[in-house]
């Protein structure tokens, strides 16, 4: 995909992380996506949360399909690796590189083009998998690098920039997510970055598949009146659940507030994700009210947003599959090739 | 054929019925009297109720081709009763299940007809439908043990090892091959004319089917990563893997697996994480038929052109579209040479038996690393699930996986800034990194347009030049496959060429042409591309004739294509119904043409 070098010119006092990078390490080329694109300020949020987690830029791997959303894999983190691969078809090689790798930490960006149209099987079948990744989809209800048309996640009624209405169903990936059984599920809005960061944290420490829907807002092709992806419409809608926090385990946790409202939820790595609810009794390790609370707020023409779900009990690809916990790139040949004296033993029994 | 150690029979029976084991029992007590044999199993896509057949070629000269004349019919299937009558060569004899009357129109002139009471010999002595059914199989193997003396104690001692930990089932088997071999032994003149006789031209040969081969190479190529979507007739082949794996690769304290086998939810996400885990640095593979490799297409061009290995085992089915998914062909040689979109050109092997299966798995992973592309093997049906007659396999120890050029974490601490398609040494391959090694190798795989450093271009002399080093690439790739196998005889004025399963029908029609005065040299393609011995042989005759098992005669294009020989000088001798090749088929068209030619 497009992109243009950024100038590696860095203020000599910028902060360091424990890997001793700045912020300015974790970005990538020069975005070409249209100015003020939702995209840009997810990217941005990437950026903060892999500083602030001081993971190391070429131990993680940057998976995309096609699309505005899947260009942005090459604005952030130039020192990993990044594939940008075929569009909808993103879980399926990332699925491959972890089978292969499973030390790496896996990014994958989608779009609702790219996930719930073409990708939608691939999308699914990842969550069924529970690969290890965080899955963000830049969800902004339209085709922009075709200019304009639907996407799946169009709402019944929102209208393209020539004023058509979309007449079909939208595709909620936090409510497919949920019904398919995904082990960490939230959604966010790019204008929100005080929300995101801490959600990506934790969606980065997840020991599965963590699906995040960002609503993300095209500024060319759906931020109009009658849009519902638009800055506008979100920023007026959103129905935040609870403020969220993302404690890694490195880090001393702090002692939680006196506020009682705050819940903490475990990561299987120790790590802590520290909610502060705004809505009473809300439970974020409960799939059906999850499922309850995305579908009221949906019959309100709102939009939930938050860590809406975690289970951090379930079992990711490797653990189903029984992997070695070595990855399989690194095991040497002499451990994979039985050798000709199990070989001859063998034909015995084909004789 | 016809003789001692020298004849074909054939079983006729109904789907999910339990023949098949029957079949293999009496084809691999064959084997074990030391005589050559080869087992056809023509079955339906189905899972039961539709007719299915098993040819068995006994053969004392070793060719193991499907045989053109069968000498014996067990005829247990009414449905086909008519059909399966007409097969039997004249002079030979029919094998029919006399519990009921045979229906006069159904006799046949100049056969022999032997009539068993299979049916009823079940319901007399076992009990339960099941048994009465299954065990039928069994009875008829006993009958033709005793028509064709096929060694009984052999047949006793597989028993044994199938059912040494099920002595019930031990029993009732002993039981029904007791009653067929005895009912035979007393009502007919066993044995037969054309019988059995122990030899020692087995050897140190092996039974295995192609796909079972190819997932045990697949294990000692060092492959640790298989994805795959079930489809006929490749699947075996993942599940051999497995099978294998199981044995191999699981730690003994852990219970751990030193493999990851993913099926996939279709053919498009197992070409994807085929690619990404060859991407990330493992041997990977899948495998699939050729509705399977239509889908992949997509992510074939990817990985051509972001050049990532992967290996294809296509199992070639009958096409197009679903075609008949368990009959055989080689029907997909152009798919796979060209697969995807715009400019592509890929290696293709091309096995001719459950052995070349077995050690293409290391050819196909070295070449797929080496050349950072997909390689592809064309097995088919035919090779990839029946039994054939093989050279027991070996494994050379000292044999290390070409990983290719990967630059490594001390390489790359030299390196300033890693571009990822410069041609350094001229052979059209650049040096790869894999992710997660050192922050020097990173770089961003792009399907889109990209120049010799792996950044995105629009530029037409930049993208040129790197698809024109992907032709160079190819062209070195021309002279590491494996090269053709000649087979030359003094004074021969004409010249066959052909590929893959062909092969064991072609060397017995040379036999047979040379019988009639008609000497050819022979040339077996192995892989895609051609190198420059193939244009060499075609030049040097001025009758060549292309085996092959399409209706559009694909080999014949890609040779003509690639080598530039005219179309018009190579003449096609195609079989493409699905069943596996004949040496008469090849004989009949070299014959015939030469009748013409001359008339």
């Amino acid at each position: 995909m497009t992109s243009i070098a950024k100038p590696p010119v860095r203020h000599p006092g910028l902060q360091r992380n424990a890997l001793g990078f700045t912020v300015r390490d974790y970005e990538g080329a020069m975005s070409t996506l249209c100015a003020g694109c939702g995209h840009d300020s997810v990217t941005a949020a990437l950026v903060q949360s892999f500083w602030e987690l001081s993971l190391p830029p070429h131990r993680a791997a940057k998976m995309s399909g096609i699309g505005c959303s899947s260009k942005t894999t090459a604005y952030f983190m130039k020192q990993s690796h990044g594939f940008n691969s075929v569009h909808g078809r993103m879980p399926s090689v990332t699925s491959g590189a972890s089978a292969a790798n499973r030390d790496l930490t896996y990014i994958g960006i989608s779009g609702d083009g790219d996930s719930l149209s073409i990708g939608l099987g691939q999308l699914s079948h990842a969550i069924r998998r529970n690969v290890r990744m965080l899955y963000v989809i830049d969800n902004n209800g339209v085709y922009g690098l075709t200019k304009g048309q639907f996407s799946a996640s169009a709402d019944i009624g929102s209208t393209s920039k020539k004023g058509e209405a979309n007449m079909q169903q939208p595709i909620d990936p936090v409510l497919l997510a949920l019904s398919l059984g995904a082990t960490f599920v939230a959604r966010s809005f790019s204008g929100d970055k005080a929300q995101l960061v801490p959600i990506l944290k934790a969606g980065l420490s997840h020991n599965g598949l963590a699906l995040i829907d960002v609503i993300s807002p095209c500024v060319t092709f759906n931020d109009h009146e009658g849009s519902t992806k638009s800055y506008k419409f979100t920023r007026e809608h959103e129905v935040e659940i609870s403020a969220a926090d993302f404690v890694p385990l490195r880090r001393e946790i702090t002692a939680p507030d006196t506020d009682s409202e705050v819940s903490v939820v475990a990561m299987h790595d120790g790590s802590t994700v520290r909610f502060r609810k705004t809505a009473d009794s809300y439970d974020p390790t409960d799939r059906e009210q999850a499922y309850a609370h995305v579908r009221a707020c949906q019959l309100r023409h709102e939009v939930a947003t938050g860590l809406l779900f975690i289970d951090e009990s379930g079992q990711d690809m490797h653990a189903m599959a029984k992997t070695t916990t070595q990855p399989l790139v690194d095991l040497p040949f002499a451990d994979l090739c039985p050798g000709n004296a199990a070989l001859q033993s063998l034909m015995e029994q084909y004789r | 054929m016809s003789g001692i150690n020298d004849f074909a029979f054939k079983m006729a029976t109904v789907n999910g019925t339990g023949s098949a084991s029957a079949n293999s029992l009496l084809m691999q007590a064959i084997f074990r009297m030391g005589i050559p044999v080869t087992g056809k199993n023509i079955f339906p896509s189905n899972i039961q109720g539709l007719p299915t057949f098993y040819e068995v070629r006994v053969s004392k000269d070793g060719y193991t081709a499907r045989p053109q004349h069968v000498d014996l019919v067990v005829a247990l299937n009414p449905s086909t009763y008519a059909k399966d009558v007409a097969t039997v060569r004249p002079g030979g004899y029919l094998v029919y299940d006399s519990s009921w009357p045979l229906e006069s129109e159904l006799e046949r002139e100049g056969i022999t007809i032997i009539g068993i009471p299979f049916g009823q010999m079940c319901v007399d002595t076992f009990i339960g439908d099941r048994d009465r059914t299954l065990l039928r199989n069994i009875v008829y193997a006993g009958a033709l043990a005793a028509l064709l003396e096929i060694d009984m104690d052999i047949i006793g001692q597989m028993l044994i090892e199938k059912f040494s930990k099920k002595k019930k089932l031990l029993e009732s088997n002993n039981t029904a091959i007791r009653l067929g071999y005895d009912y035979a032994k007393q009502h007919f003149a066993c044995p037969l004319p054309f019988h059995l006789e122990k030899m020692d031209a087995t050897g140190d040969s092996i039974l295995i089917d192609g796909n079972t081969a190819a997932g045990l190479g697949a294990v000692y190529a060092g492959a640790t990563v298989g994805a795959w979507y079930p489809i006929t007739p490749s699947t075996s082949l993942m599940e051999a893997f497995r099978g294998f794996c199981e044995r191999f690769r699981v730690e003994p304290d852990t219970g751990l697996h030193k493999y990851c086998i993913i099926q996939a939810e279709d053919e498009l996400a197992a070409a994807g994480i085929v690619i990404g885990a060859g991407w990330a640095g493992a041997r990977a593979f899948t495998n699939t038929s050729g509705p399977g490799i239509s889908l992949m297409q997509e992510f074939i061009g990817l990985a051509y052109y972001t050049e990532i290995p992967a290996v294809f085992y296509d199992v070639q089915r009958t096409g197009p579209a679903t075609g008949m998914p368990t009959r055989t062909q080689q029907c997909d040689l152009m798919s796979l040479a060209y697969a995807s979109h715009g400019d592509t050109k890929h290696i293709v092997l091309f096995p001719c038996s459950p052995e070349e299966c077995f050690y293409i798995g290391t050819t196909a992973f070295d070449l797929a690393e080496r050349f950072q592309t997909p390689v592809f093997v064309a097995s088919d049906l035919d090779i990839g699930m029946n039994d054939w007659m093989c050279k027991r396999l070996v494994w050379d120890d000292s044999y290390q996986p070409d990983r290719g050029k990967v630059l490594d974490a001390t390489e790359l601490e030299q390196v300033k800034k890693f571009s990822r398609y410069l041609d350094v040494d001229g052979d059209g391959i650049a040096a790869r990194t894999l992710p997660g090694v050192h922050p020097n190798g990173a770089y961003f795989v792009r399907g889109s347009g990209h120049d010799k450093h792996g950044a995105y271009t629009e530029d037409s002399d930049a993208y040129q030049e790197v698809v024109d080093r992907l032709t160079r690439k190819f062209a070195t790739a021309a002279t590491v496959v494996p090269a053709p196998e000649f087979h030359m005889q003094p004074d021969a004025h004409v010249a066959i060429v052909s590929l893959g399963s062909c092969h064991t029908a072609v060397l017995e029609a040379i036999d047979r042409l040379r019988d009639q005065g008609i000497v050819a040299n022979y040339m077996r393609i192995k892989a895609f591309p051609f190198n420059s011995s193939v244009r060499e042989f075609i030049d040097a005759h001025d009758a060549v004739f292309v085996v092959e098992q399409n209706r559009d005669a694909q080999l014949r294009s890609l040779l003509a294509i690639e080598t530039g020989v005219p179309r018009d000088n190579m003449t096609p001798v195609l079989d493409y119904g699905g069943m596996p090749l004949t040496a008469n088929v090849v004989v009949t068209a070299v014959a015939n043409h030469f009748a013409e030619v001359s008339a």
